[in-house]
């Protein structure tokens, strides 16, 4: 097996006033290239498990590893795409996927090469028509997909979605998972996805793993060794559903 | 085939007549707003002509501030006298004390909105020296700073100091703090996050500030110039006086409010184009 990209040994997180531990011995291990998905409960801590992924949150116990190195912040190579879409109100669409492209602990990136990577994201996510918009004129999937093409316009090795698809129609979600898809076979991107949608971890995800419990540790995960696109695989995913939906409805109830 | 009753009854349920209404309302309400403000204007003139030419004895001293004879000044010096460039001075006097209030008001907010212990210590303080009016540090500034623009500049940003830093002390506590979370999963340094996020979300609150700012400095400046400078509308005010000039005096206490108003205008159509 390869060596993994972004790990995770042990990791505790305890907000300071909360009763008990969010997170607690949890492990995890992403390679290079994976698509894993997390399933879970809300108020699991999903998203606290991503933000400390992402070296936004110190764990209070365990470590964080990109690359073998322990990560005590955040990385440039790393990517969050934050369950909102957090878009800055002052900067137009375009602005807002350029956004941090030229901060000086980024890797250095030519003026050229910037506006090429920005135009490449924005016209990935379909949104090239707004491009000059405002937040406050975009819906709330177009301000999705925008979050998301500002994580493409870097180029990460490892993406962090938190649930990015929420806010999308049907097709559109279809779109942007197989957008997810591509970025990841072209680019070898690792990502780890957080959704509520388990025909989504389904379609996209080579993992998927279960959390759920308080704290929340991993409950279960499978690993899907399927072709794709598996749009049309309903009868070899109908059973894992199942599967997963009876281990979902645990986890809630242990909630 | 089905739909079509379906659309007709509901047409017949929202009366298109009643329908057209508000919205002809709303258009003849945003036509006339402007109207009944100089309608307003109107009335204040009105006002001013009735205490100084029909309701003062004839040859009495009210006679004249008549508004007649003001106005007639007024286009008089504007075009025949050095007023111009005592309005110069006195905007240059405001933007100069503005410039000061904003250099020293926006990083002290920033400061005083970033850290609580800061903002403890330093509340009450501002807000004691805030309500000393500013003109009663005149003779101490002109102790200090001497005779000339100097004490004006110092007075000005006295004034005007404390709306800018308030505010903008507000606006950084009302910072989202998700915006503050993606500038570091950018690993923004401090700098970025102060340039990129920071000063561009507070901005709208920075501009209320000068806003208010404005205000104040428009009426502590004329106070101001009447002390020890030979230039500006304060002076000049005073000039008029001394000249025995009341119709000047007049067409000045009118310059000084249409100033003021352009002046706020101004500000406004600024926090406007930001918001
Ligand atoms: N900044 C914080 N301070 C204190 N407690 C927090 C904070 N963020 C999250 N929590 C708590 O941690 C727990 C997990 O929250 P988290 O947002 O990680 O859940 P989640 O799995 O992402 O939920 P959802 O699916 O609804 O997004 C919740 O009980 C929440 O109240
Ligand atoms: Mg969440």
């Amino acid at each position: 097996m390869s060596v993994p990209v972004l790990s995770a040994e042990g990791i505790a997180l305890s907000y300071p006033g909360a009763p008990g531990p969010v997170l607690e011995g949890f492990d995890l291990a992403i390679r290079p290239g994976e698509v894993v998905a997390i399933l879970g409960p809300s108020g699991a801590g999903k998203s606290s498990l991503l933000r400390v992924l992402g070296g936004l949150q110190r764990p209070s116990a365990g470590a964080v590893r990109m690359g073998g190195t322990v990560l005590e912040d955040v990385h440039p190579r790393l990517a969050v795409a934050f369950q909102d879409p957090c878009l800055l109100p002052w900067l137009t669409l375009e602005a807002n996927v350029a956004f941090g492209l030229n901060f000086k602990r980024q890797p250095p990136v030519s003026p050229t090469e910037r506006r090429s990577r920005v135009d490449a994201a924005i016209a990935e996510v379909g949104l090239g028509h707004a491009r000059h918009l405002p937040p406050s004129a975009l819906s709330g999937g177009m301000a999705q997909r925008t979050a998301l093409a500002r994580c493409l316009a870097r180029k990460p090795e490892v993406l962090l979605l938190d649930e990015p698809f929420g806010a999308l129609d049907e097709v559109t979600r279809a779109e942007m998972q197989d957008l997810l898809l591509k970025v990841v076979a072209d680019f070898g991107t690792a990502a780890l996805l957080v959704t509520h949608d388990i025909d989504e971890a389904l379609l996209v995800a080579d993992r998927v793993v279960l959390i759920g419990g308080a704290p929340a540790r991993q409950v279960a995960s499978w690993t899907l060794d399927l072709p794709r696109p598996r749009r049309d695989e309903v009868v070899t995913l109908g059973a894992l559903r199942i599967d997963i939906l009876k281990a979902l409805r645990g986890a809630v109830r242990r909630n | 085939m089905n739909a079509e009753p379906q659309q007709r009854s509901f047409t017949a349920g929202a009366d298109p007549a009643s329908r057209a209404r508000p919205k002809g309302a709303a258009r003849s309400g945003r036509l006339s707003r402007p109207l009944l403000g100089i309608a307003g204007l109107l009335v204040l003139l009105a006002l001013w002509w009735l205490g100084t030419d029909v309701l003062a004895a004839p040859g009495s001293f009210a006679r004249r501030f008549s508004p007649a004879s003001g106005f007639a000044s007024l286009g008089g010096l504007l075009l025949h006298s050095d007023l111009p460039i005592h309005v110069y001075v006195s905007l240059q006097r405001i933007f100069i004390g503005l410039g000061f209030a904003l250099a020293i008001g926006v990083p002290l907010g920033l400061a005083v909105g970033t850290f609580g212990t800061l903002e403890a210590a330093t509340t009450p303080a501002f807000q004691f020296l805030r309500m000393i009016s500013p003109l009663s540090w005149m003779p101490l500034a002109v102790m200090v700073f001497g005779v000339g623009d100097r004490p004006i500049y110092f007075l000005l940003a006295f004034a005007s100091v404390w709306p800018i830093l308030l505010s903008t002390a507000a606006g950084v506590r009302q910072l989202d703090p998700r915006w503050l979370l993606l500038a570091r999963s950018l690993a923004a340094t401090r700098w970025e996050m102060l340039s990129r996020v920071i000063l561009p979300g507070v901005t709208g609150h920075i501009l209320t500030g000068v806003r208010l700012a404005i205000g104040i400095l428009w009426i502590v400046l004329v106070p101001c110039e009447m002390l020890g400078v030979s230039a500006g509308l304060g002076y000049f005010i005073l000039d008029t006086r001394d000249r025995l000039a009341y119709s000047e005096l007049m067409a000045m206490v009118l310059l000084i409010g249409v100033l003021g108003f352009a002046l706020d205008a101004l500000a406004r159509a600024l926090c406007r184009r930001w918001a």
